[in-house]
């Protein structure tokens, strides 16, 4: 098995994906606990499908870099869904499930009414699924994935405490002059950024799962802020390594493998702070 | 003593209704003001008010004397968020400093101080490593009103306070409150609870559909108002 596992990495092609998959799996565990605690979970959800729609309209227009019609897109609809779920007409859970099924439909029916491609359901499913393997990366893509990551961890360190507080109590915040609404933004953007990163490893439906997992799983044995949010990157990490070789060695879709350690491990948790008597 | 709040025939409500109107008071430092009234009557919207979040209708609310809305320590009611949230308390207290921080990304070492400082006041120093989440709901008051006075040390103000805590820390919470006000702190009160009210404050304001009375506790008591509540919810 060492020997098959040495023999992939000779190719770069094998060592940029790892690396890419290290990326998105830390990015996406840091701002999930947040996420989960504002009862946000499924914005990353519905993000995700926007996500998904735009790719499909990127598709259609036929531009070769299909981030730029993406990026802006996804944040948009962040902004958009964060300043609906205070309007009191249409409530946050509706609106974000319109937003996404909204996008979803007219995505599907972009690619299939415009598609050149051949293989309209290969295509569509690996959107939907990430790509059953990724070793056909770009060395542009990998770039951008590092690029979209360090600037993700670059504001979440910088707004770590503004975050902790605004997710904590934003009544309280607001009281003494901290511009919730603002970091509530910048939270939103940030969420996604990451999912526009991850559409391409885990598939836009899998995406949520990389956000939220890893925090559920961290917050089932940790008790403060700071460690949930190191052992939930910890945890994440770990699984995109063991899933990446598992896909590697066995052919398996990576996104799916690595969702699939994250439920594993979530369990091995669960099981530990029932024995432990730290049940919440 | 140097006014810190006054508050000229404010009308409070939302786009599309009044809530409560007439409002006329004044709060001077030092003093203990409680806040009474039935639910509906306005006490939340009164407490955006004057945390300057959410601007009056008509008439004035107006800071003096360098005091500034944003100076005002506030306790809210705890949110279904915070019940299960895993943070510990140190972290939950350095937080009321945040807003001393401006830009700056991290808390600095006199930030770290106060907030050692004030957990040692309120004597939850021992439980500066636990999680939150696994406190008492008298701890867990305790530790909101360290982090309230890590953000300032001259007005707290306390959306009713004791709710869902047992009588033993419900008086312990009253009588945490009446030592920091004895210690110069003016305390702005919202609650239920009369007998609490009439034995710790200073000054009434009771407020229904508009201002119903305000003045010192001393007058409430011989007020219809004030009479008419006392006999209705049992009082002393």
């Amino acid at each position: 098995m060492a020997e098959k596992i040495q023999y992939y990495f000779q190719f770069p092609i094998v060592r940029y994906a790892l690396i890419v998959v290290l990326l998105v799996a830390l990015c996406s565990s840091l701002l999930g606990v947040t996420l989960v605690l504002k009862r946000f979970s499924f914005i990353g959800d519905g993000l995700s499908h926007v996500a998904f729609g735009a790719m499909a309209a990127a598709t259609v227009t036929g531009v070769t870099n299909q981030m730029i019609i993406i990026l802006p897109i996804t944040v948009i609809s962040a902004v958009l869904i964060l300043r609906t779920g205070r309007n009191t007409k249409i409530r946050g859970d509706a609106a974000i499930a319109m937003i996404s099924v909204g996008a979803l439909a007219v995505g599907y029916m972009l690619i299939n009414m415009f598609s050149k491609s051949a293989n309209i359901a290969g295509d569509v499913c690996s959107t939907l699924f990430g790509s059953t393997s990724i070793l056909t990366l770009k060395k542009e893509k990998v770039w951008l994935c590092i690029g979209l990551s360090a600037i993700v961890i670059f504001i979440f360190v910088l707004f770590y405490n503004k975050i902790f507080a605004v997710t904590f109590d934003e009544n309280f915040s607001k009281a003494t002059g901290i511009d919730a609404d603002t970091y509530n933004l910048i939270i939103a953007i940030t969420t996604a950024l990451i999912i526009v990163l991850a559409m391409s490893l885990v598939g836009s439906l899998l995406i949520s799962a990389l956000i939220i997992f890893p925090s559920i799983t961290a917050m089932r044995i940790f008790r403060s802020f700071k460690s949930v949010i190191i052992c939930s990157a910890v945890i994440s990490v770990i699984c995109a390594g063991i899933g990446f070789f598992v896909s590697l060695l066995y052919g398996t879709p990576v996104g799916a493998t690595i969702v699939t350690a994250n439920i594993a491990v979530f369990f091995i948790f669960c099981i530990i702070s029932s024995f432990s008597g730290t049940k919440k | 003593m140097s006014k810190q709040i006054i508050c000229r025939n404010a009308t409070l409500g939302y786009e599309d209704g009044i809530v409560t109107e007439n409002l006329d008071f004044t709060v001077n430092s030092g003093d203990y003001l409680c806040i009474l009234g039935e639910n509906g009557s306005g006490k939340s919207t009164l407490i955006k008010a004057l945390l300057g979040l959410r601007p009056q209708l008509s008439g004035e609310i107006k800071w003096c004397d360098g005091f500034k809305a944003k100076e005002i320590g506030y306790l809210p009611q705890q949110t279904p968020v915070q019940r299960d949230f895993p943070a510990s308390v140190r972290e939950i207290v350095l937080s009321g400093c945040l807003a001393k921080c401006g830009l700056r990304p991290f808390y600095n070492k006199a930030e770290k101080e106060l907030a050692e400082s004030t957990m040692k006041q309120l004597h939850i120093e021992e439980l500066a490593g636990r999680c939150y989440r696994e406190l008492s709901g008298g701890q867990q008051q305790r530790v909101l009103l360290a982090r309230a006075l890590c953000a300032t040390r001259k007005m707290l103000l306390l959306d009713e306070p004791v709710t869902g805590l047992d009588p033993k820390a419900q008086s312990d919470l009253y009588e945490l409150i009446a030592k920091l006000n004895r210690d110069g702190i003016t305390i702005i009160m919202v609650s239920h609870d009369l007998n609490a009210a009439l034995k710790y404050a200073s000054h009434i304001l009771h407020i229904g559909k508009k201002q119903l009375f305000f003045g010192t506790k001393e007058n409430y008591l011989t007020s219809k108002t004030g009479m008419n509540f006392i006999e209705t919810e049992g009082g002393e």
